[in-house]
């Protein structure tokens, strides 16, 4: 195995307080060069204040953190970047307005006498990107980039400092299964070069695919660190959550009724002539690549871009659908793919954000009843299990499962009939995840029509009824029996 | 937002950290308090309520008391309230003379001539060096006894009318900043608020001078006012429609309307200020009510301050306002029709800055394109200082209240401790930057422990 003798980073007894939290109890993980350490846990559990104390956001309340059997305490990201830390974090922290050579290049330009050596530059950058085996062209504007490859930019960006330890969190969150493996090998070529990387991932595939060694966190306390190759899912799973869980898909099939949403023809951005049908009591998976116009799709039917061509039936009858206003009232909801840039208003409260698109349940002539607005809150606060410091805590300060959880209970108090959900469980631990499957089969046999985009094959596969696979923004197959399909043959279809 | 049904950090740290410019308001009130403790001379009523103190320790049996003031509305009170609360001990009137000096010495002379010897002379702190040598001319009555009110050591800045002063004078700008506390929350800004009030004051005037100028009724005022209000409304919503409909940057949008808005006021006026008003016209802007004193124009700031906050705090329209300026994108997409909720407050600034024009206008009783210049940057300033952040999603309109008074007792407390004008501006602009840096530091000292 990679990486043995002294340890690189160490980190014993961490603690970590935030007002009213103790988000990190007590911590103790190490991670040697050469190596590819997981961190796993569920939302909550910790590892992201602890990456964070690592690469210098946080400073720990109490333990020690050593680089190279040294006691150090940085007090900024600059300073643990300067030790040869460099972090990707879940939220991509790039410029959408500036090139990907600016992005890369940002704050340490090369320059002589204060003029930018663009040619070096560019030669650069071509480069560092094509050791991640990106074909990109190092002009175009971030911004028009699409996810994925925002993420390998940011990696890219990483990497440019030459790191001794590179701190990644979720970085496959947003990568189809090629672009995966792709960083994969990006990673293990780091570490034959003697870089230590630390992991955190809810994909506990992928953990077992890439890590040495896995180290659990439950509760703000670390459990202890396992090699990877004596661990199996399961048992994972179970050190996560600290019961044995029973079954990862739930799926439960519900008597599915008539048709409630129909779309004909619907083209619009990256989607051309797609026609689709969903009944009552039935989870339709869409599958397909990053790229192939799914988040697309969601949005025309939701009213969010404009429709170029096509209709939408609702219980067999055509509907005008101009805006996300006019689909909410006719009982479609859109949980959207990025929670933070799209669902939530971060500043605002949890009650707030819960009530957004619900104020006129309860406000008569505009005035907000504000103790019907707590109970209703309140009520899905106990039965999703959302943990808060209390409603008037900002959304910005919620976990991502809590997040989602939030957001989803916006959608059930409208008691919307078709729910369309863009990546459910994106970003989101074991453990919530499991909840939602658990809310997706309560809403089919409530005869909700559910919609479920999602990049994980085994989501898809394990809870749909049937499945539709789109490729360039079409349809390119359909699954009828999603139970009895193979992975394989989805991939097939989505490849085109 | 603060809320009642928040639970989490107390009520108190809650109050600090919401409106901790308030504290900065009570400093600065304080600091100009101490700074400008003088000897304070009563007048009016508080004169005469003096007076008849001392009168109480002196033997008033047949002695004749003479009450001497100048003209003006201040010594006719004190004249009346004094001969009132002497006839009441005595029974008998006292001589009162408010008037010209010769007037006094006249009747001096007289009650010299008719023989009287005992003699009190009550009058204030004003009059009494001519009362004395008037006296010193009239040997009958050497013996004559002079009173003046007590002066006494009182805060200038805390003196009522002066406290009247900085409400009043702030008034223009508190009303603007209501509607610009909004449209920034909403991410927004509106720089057409100064010139609006200069086409405000002026179409306020010249409407009301074409419905009969200084003999213009009632109806006439309410009428040109209204019509004004709608007019600076309709200019906010047009620039709310260049925001909305063509995604003009409201930087842009309403730096342009400021142009236009300033230009329609100079043709409008010709370029002159309009006078043609009615004397009545001035009670919105100078006058106060009757029971407590407080001026118009303040108890209209107040309650459109109170209708403000409930309508930020409690209703659909104020929740999705801070939505709208936190995420628009997130907004839309939970059906929140964002348009209209810019249209709104763009309108609003409008409307209200109209209405600032209208007050100005009757505190100076005409209309010019002159006024309201920059008044754009106090008004946001005052939304500044008072929390809320430029970058849209919080704030608080109780705390652009607060930020108002911050810049009035500042201005004011200047004017008294007689910092010359240049200087003012100076330090004016250096206690806004010193104001908003506190919040900053200490919301970073709430966000390293939180």
């Amino acid at each position: 195995m990679a990486g043995t003798g002294a340890p690189l980073l160490r980190l014993a007894g961490v603690r970590k307080e935030f007002p009213g939290v103790l988000a990190v109890r007590e911590a103790a993980l190490d991670v040697r060069a050469g190596e590819v350490h997981a961190l796993v846990g569920e939302n909550g559990a910790g590892k992201s204040t602890l990456i964070r104390i690592v690469t210098g956001a946080h400073e720990a309340d109490g333990g020690t953190v050593e680089l190279d059997g040294a006691p150090v305490r940085w007090s900024s990201p600059l300073a643990a970047a300067h030790a040869g830390i460099a972090a990707i974090y879940q939220e991509l922290d790039l410029i959408p307005a500036l090139s990907v050579r600016a992005n890369l290049f940002l704050a340490r330009e090369q320059a002589r006498l204060g003029f930018i050596a663009a040619a070096e530059e560019r030669r650069r950058a071509r480069e560092a990107l094509s050791r991640l085996g990106v074909d990109l062209d190092p002009g175009v504007r971030v911004g028009t980039l699409e996810v994925a490859q925002q993420q390998l930019v940011a990696i890219a960006r990483a990497l440019m400092e030459h790191p001794r330890l590179l701190v990644m969190d979720e970085p496959t969150a947003a990568l189809a299964s090629g672009e995966v493996e792709r960083l994969f090998r990006v990673i293990r070529e780091l570490r034959g070069q003697g870089i230590g990387v630390l992991l955190v991932s809810h994909r506990l595939d992928e953990v077992m695919a890439i890590a040495d060694r896995v180290t659990v966190m439950r509760d703000g306390a670390t459990l202890g660190t396992w090699p990877a190759r004596d661990l199996t899912r399961e048992r994972l799973v179970e050190l996560m959550v600290g019961r044995p869980l029973d079954q990862e898909f739930p799926k439960v099939r519900a008597t599915s009724g008539p048709e409630v949403l129909s779309v004909c023809n619907l083209s619009g951005g990256r989607v051309s002539d797609v026609s689709f049908s969903v009944r009552a009591g039935e989870v339709l998976g869409i599958a397909g690549l990053v790229g192939a116009g799914r988040t697309d799709l969601a949005r025309l039917i939701f009213g969010a871009d404009p429709p170029q061509r096509g209709q939408i039936l609702l219980d067999g009858r055509p509907v005008v659908i101009r805006t996300p206003r006019d689909a909410i009232r006719h009982g479609i909801c859109l949980l959207t793919e990025d929670r933070k840039a799209e669902g939530l208003v971060l500043g605002l409260s949890a009650r707030d954000n819960f009530a957004l698109p619900n104020l006129d349940r309860w406000s008569p002539w505009g005035w907000i009843r504000r103790r019907k607005e707590l109970s209703a809150f309140e009520r899905f606060v106990a039965s999703l299990r959302i943990r808060l410091a209390g409603p008037g805590q900002p959304a910005r300060d919620l976990s991502g499962g809590n997040q989602q959880k939030l957001l989803l209970a916006r959608w059930l108090e409208r008691d919307s009939r078709v729910l369309i959900f863009d990546e459910p469980t994106r970003g989101i631990d074991v453990g919530a995840k499991h909840e939602i499957y658990l809310l997706i089969n309560e809403l089919t046999a409530r005869g909700k029509a559910v919609v479920m985009i999602s990049s994980e094959l085994p989501e898809v596969l394990g809870m749909s009824d049937r499945i539709l696979v789109m490729h360039r923004g079409r349809v390119a197959g359909e699954i009828q029996e999603a139970a009895a399909a193979t992975q394989e043959q989805v991939l097939e279809m989505a490849v085109g | 937002m603060a809320d009642a049904t928040d639970r989490g950090p107390s009520l108190l740290s809650r109050l600090l950290s919401g409106y901790g410019m308030l504290g900065v308001l009570v400093l600065l009130a304080a600091f100009f308090s101490v700074a400008t403790i003088q000897e304070q001379q009563p007048a009016g009523e508080a004169a005469a309520r003096s007076l008849a103190r001392q009168l109480e320790g002196t033997q008033l049996e047949g002695t004749t008391v003479i009450i001497i003031g100048r003209g003006g509305e201040e010594d006719a009170r004190f004249a009346d309230t004094l001969a009132r609360r002497v006839r009441e001990r005595t029974g008998k009137a006292p001589v009162v003379v408010t008037g010209e000096p010769a007037e006094a010495r006249a009747v001096l002379a007289r009650a010299a001539e008719q023989g009287v010897t005992r003699c009190v002379v009550a009058t204030t702190q004003a009059s009494a060096p001519v009362v004395r040598s008037i006296l010193e001319s009239l040997p009958q009555l050497a013996g004559a006894q002079v009173l003046t009110p007590a002066s006494y050591r009182w805060p200038t800045f805390l003196l009522p009318e002066n406290l009247r002063n900085v409400a009043n004078q702030i008034a223009v700008i508190a009303i603007l900043a209501v509607g610009m506390t909004m449209v920034i929350v909403t991410g927004g800004i509106d720089l057409s608020v100064g010139s609006l009030i200069a086409l405000a004051a002026v179409v306020t005037a010249s409407l009301i001078g074409r419905m009969g100028g200084e003999g213009a009724g009632a109806g006439a005022m309410v009428l040109g006012g209204a019509a004004t209000l709608a007019l600076c409304g309709g200019i906010g919503a047009f620039s709310g429609l260049m925001i909305t409909r063509f995604k003009i940057p409201p930087f842009i949008a309403t730096l342009a309307v400021m142009q236009v808005a300033s230009g329609l006021a100079y043709i409008i006026s010709e370029g002159r200020p309009v006078y043609k008003l009615p004397q009545s016209f001035v009670l919105l802007g100078r006058g106060a009510d009757p029971v407590l004193g407080i001026p118009w124009a303040v108890l209209l700031m107040g309650v459109l301050y109170a209708a403000a906050h409930v309508l930020m705090s409690r209703t659909t329209l104020g929740r999705y306002i801070y939505a709208v300026g936190g995420n628009a994108e997130a907004a839309r997409l939970a059906g929140v029709r964002v348009a209209a909720v810019l249209l709104f407050v763009y309108t609003a600034s409008g409307a209200l800055a109209g209405l600032g024009g209208v007050v100005m206008a009757s505190q100076l009783r005409s209309g010019a394109p002159t006024y309201g210049l920059m008044y754009e940057l106090y008004v946001i300033a005052a939304v500044v200082v008072g929390g809320t952040s430029l970058a849209g999603g919080e704030g608080t309109i109780p705390g652009t209240l607060v930020g108002a008074f911050i810049i009035a007792v500042i201005q004011n407390g200047m004017n008294l401790t007689h910092v010359e004008s240049y200087s003012q501006k100076v330090i004016l602009g250096l206690v806004i930057l010193g104001a908003v840096l506190l919040d900053r530091l200490k919301q970073r000292g709430v966000r390293r422990r939180g």
